[in-house]
């Protein structure tokens, strides 16, 4: 059943992300990341990360998305125009692909031997342990992080106002 | 094997009432406002105008469907689909009571063991953070269905709908969040569970009696969140007829509408019953039981059977002189039924969680009733600058007497 | 009906993050719409996400947890930023092909 549930959500990432690479109109390409964040979140769940599936609903496809959707609506830009043929494209595709292959490589030779996925094996990905190490290891970074957030807020509010006459 | 059939016929069971609970709540609204508009409402189709919704179904499933030619195809169609699925899902996490015991039937070839399931389709222990992603997920019908039209009054009504639902977001999850500091977990049956038992022998330990006074705050708070969450009056200028001319389902008739109204139905009952679990105490009664707290389903129902007797000697409509008493004699049987005690067990909690959650959807009918409503600035203003203040301040303010109380 | 595993091995879920990221890239490099890149840019960290918690399920610890917890909030903030920016560079040249926004070049 695991194996099931791992190959459906799998296929529904790829497709979502071969969609986005491949859309012309960019909120045809929102629409499959947020297929892809809903296919990870249920990965994140086979892999026993209950609180980070939620957070990915919550803050990932449920808010940064619909910042994208917004802007993709306002501005209105309409569908891609095809774009000339440069030498980068020619070099890029082989390069690409040349690292595809050393990550697989890595993957398949070079990591230690590991066991299977099961589900419910992994049972430290509740809120109790994701707080309890939040507020004692990694207290400081998530302060940092609460500042960054302050940061970006006052930034996209000075960069996107209108300008007062 | 009994666990998939069990879930599959609880989640049918689930669905069937809900999608009947949605149809009667639109008749229930359209009741009360009248009542409150001194004036009575739909009376002619059935007694007191009970079978109106499916009147309202029927002429809503055979009307003509058009395309307009000038949407953009794919999404005008996928959006109605999408709020509908976003606003279904959540019942799924939602607990109505607390355990069915069935016992085993073994007649003839029919062999079905006892079974003991739980009146909850499944309870995740992050149940709370899983209804604030699916309604978060919920403002992508809204923006698709006001793009998608092509249409400069639907895309600016879509556009104001999802920016007022994303903006009260934010405090509704701070006013979720304080009383959880309390309760210590996400998941709700142990929300309920930790509501369970009495103050003092009479006053009922529901959340909003806990850490007093911050909890009562944040009841306050997630109701008015929850308003503009469901795009419900006062908060309802991207979608009212007056305005904007209907806003973000302009460009949509028969089905596709009813299912963004079956939408907006499911989200306010969704929130009621969130509301209900996470502040009201889920199905624990309002007086302990050795007050006789198990007796007052059976006299409220007992009570409109008298009713609807009284109501049959004056009756709006000739037939209704017989279709009335026939009402009152199903809710004296309905009564009897509730003072049979192996029967009112396992049904009396889902008697007193229906009751709290009709009381708030009463107030959300009643609040239309009553209040004009917000210009879009001055509802963004409210979310920002006095709401989201607030919620964080009562927040801190909680956790400060939940941890000086532990 | 190929016969599948009863449960999956580890390596299937990074060579996952592997596919997701390599599409990131590509969609990166070929694309010329200015916000499709930045999805592209999305992908990648939903990718690296992915294998930060399979990583933290074959570690036994919930620090894989928590780093991808911080890559979401501060990617969270750099969407905030660079959409900011974008809306600036829309109003400032009307277009969102990333080929017209050369007034740096020659």
């Amino acid at each position: 059943m695991d194996a099931l549930l791992f190959m459906i959500f799998a296929a529904i990432a790829v497709v979502c992300g071969i969609n986005l690479v491949v859309q012309t109109h960019p909120i045809s390409s929102a629409l499959s990341l947020v297929g892809v964040m809903g296919a990870l979140a249920a990965l994140y769940l086979l892999l026993g990360g209950e609180f980070i599936a939620a957070a990915q609903l919550v803050v990932y496809a449920g808010a940064i998305m619909v910042l994208f959707v917004f802007v993709i609506m306002l501005l209105n830009a309409g569908t891609e125009h095809k774009g000339h043929r440069t030498w980068a494209k020619y070099a890029g595709v082989p390069l690409l692909l040349v690292f595809l292959g050393i990550i697989a490589n890595l993957i398949a030779n070079r990591l230690p031997a590991s066991e299977n996925v099961v589900f419910g094996q992994f049972t430290k990905g509740s809120p109790l342990e994701i707080g309890r190490a939040l507020f004692t290891t990694y207290l400081l970074p998530f302060e940092v992080t609460s500042v960054l957030i302050l940061i970006a807020i006052l930034g996209a509010i000075v960069l996107a106002r209108k300008e007062i006459d | 094997m009994t666990f998939f059939i069990v879930s599959i016929i609880k989640a049918a069971v689930v669905a069937f009432v809900l999608l009947t609970a949605l149809a009667y709540l639109q008749w229930l609204e359209r009741k009360v406002l009248a009542h409150i508009q001194l004036r009575v409402g739909p009376r002619r189709v059935g007694p007191h105008g009970l079978l109106q919704p499916l009147a309202d179904v029927i002429k809503l499933i055979t009307k003509e469907d058009m395309m307009p030619s000038h949407v953009n195809k794919v999404f005008w169609f996928l959006a109605p689909f999408i709020a509908v699925l976003f606003s279904l899902i959540p019942i799924a996490v939602i607990p109505f009571g607390t355990e069915l015991s069935l016992p085993a039937i073994n007649l003839g070839p029919v062999h079905i063991p006892a079974i003991t399931t739980a009146m909850q389709l499944t309870d995740l222990n992050i149940g709370v953070l899983f209804i604030l992603g699916i309604s978060g997920l919920g403002v992508y019908g809204v923006a698709l269905a006001g793009w998608s039209s092509n249409n400069k009054y639907s895309l600016l009504g879509g556009l104001r709908s999802s920016a007022q639902m994303i903006s009260y977001e934010l405090p509704m999850a701070m006013a979720i969040a304080a009383p959880l500091l309390a309760l210590n977990t996400l998941s709700f049956r142990g929300i309920v569970d930790g509501q369970a038992g009495f103050f003092f022998g009479f006053l009922p330990k529901w959340t909003i009696f806990q850490v007093f006074p911050f909890n009562i705050i944040s009841f306050i708070l997630f109701i008015i969140a929850a308003f503009a969450e469901t795009n419900r009056v006062p908060f309802d200028l991207p979608e009212a007829e007056n305005e904007l001319v209907a806003g973000f389902h302009t460009e949509y008739g028969s089905m596709k509408f009813a299912a963004f109204f079956m939408a907006e139905y499911c989200n306010m009952v969704t929130i009621s019953c969130v509301a209900t679990l996470l502040f009201l105490g889920g199905w624990h009664p309002p007086f302990p039981a050795q007050y006789g707290s198990s007796f007052l389903p059976s006299l409220v129902m007992a009570g409109a059977g008298v009713l609807c007797f009284l109501h049959a000697m004056s009756p709006a409509r000739p037939l209704d002189r017989f279709t009335l008493p026939v009402v009152g004699v199903a809710f004296f049987a309905l009564a009897g039924v509730f003072l049979i005690p192996a029967v009112a067990l396992p049904l009396m909690p889902i008697i007193w969680f229906s009751a709290k959650a009709l009381v708030i959807l009463f107030v959300y009918i009643w609040v239309r009733g009553t209040l004009p409503r917000f210009r879009y600035d001055q509802l963004m203003r409210f979310a920002w600058t006095f709401m989201f203040p607030v919620a964080v301040v009562n927040l801190f303010l909680t956790g400060l007497v939940v941890a000086l109380m532990a | 009906m190929p016969q599948l595993p009863p449960s999956v091995p580890l390596s299937w879920y990074l060579a996952l993050s592997l596919i997701l990221f390599v599409l990131g890239i590509a969609g990166f490099l070929f694309r010329r719409n200015i916000i499709t890149v930045f999805m592209s840019i999305e992908l990648m960290l939903n990718a690296v996400n992915l294998s930060f918690i399979t990583f933290s399920y074959k570690l036994k610890q919930v620090d894989g947890h928590i780093f991808s917890f911080f890559v979401m909030v501060v990617a969270a903030a750099e969407a905030a930023v660079g959409l900011a920016i974008i809306l600036t560079v829309f109003k400032n040249r009307q277009t969102l092909e990333i080929d017209e926004l050369s007034s740096l070049k020659n």
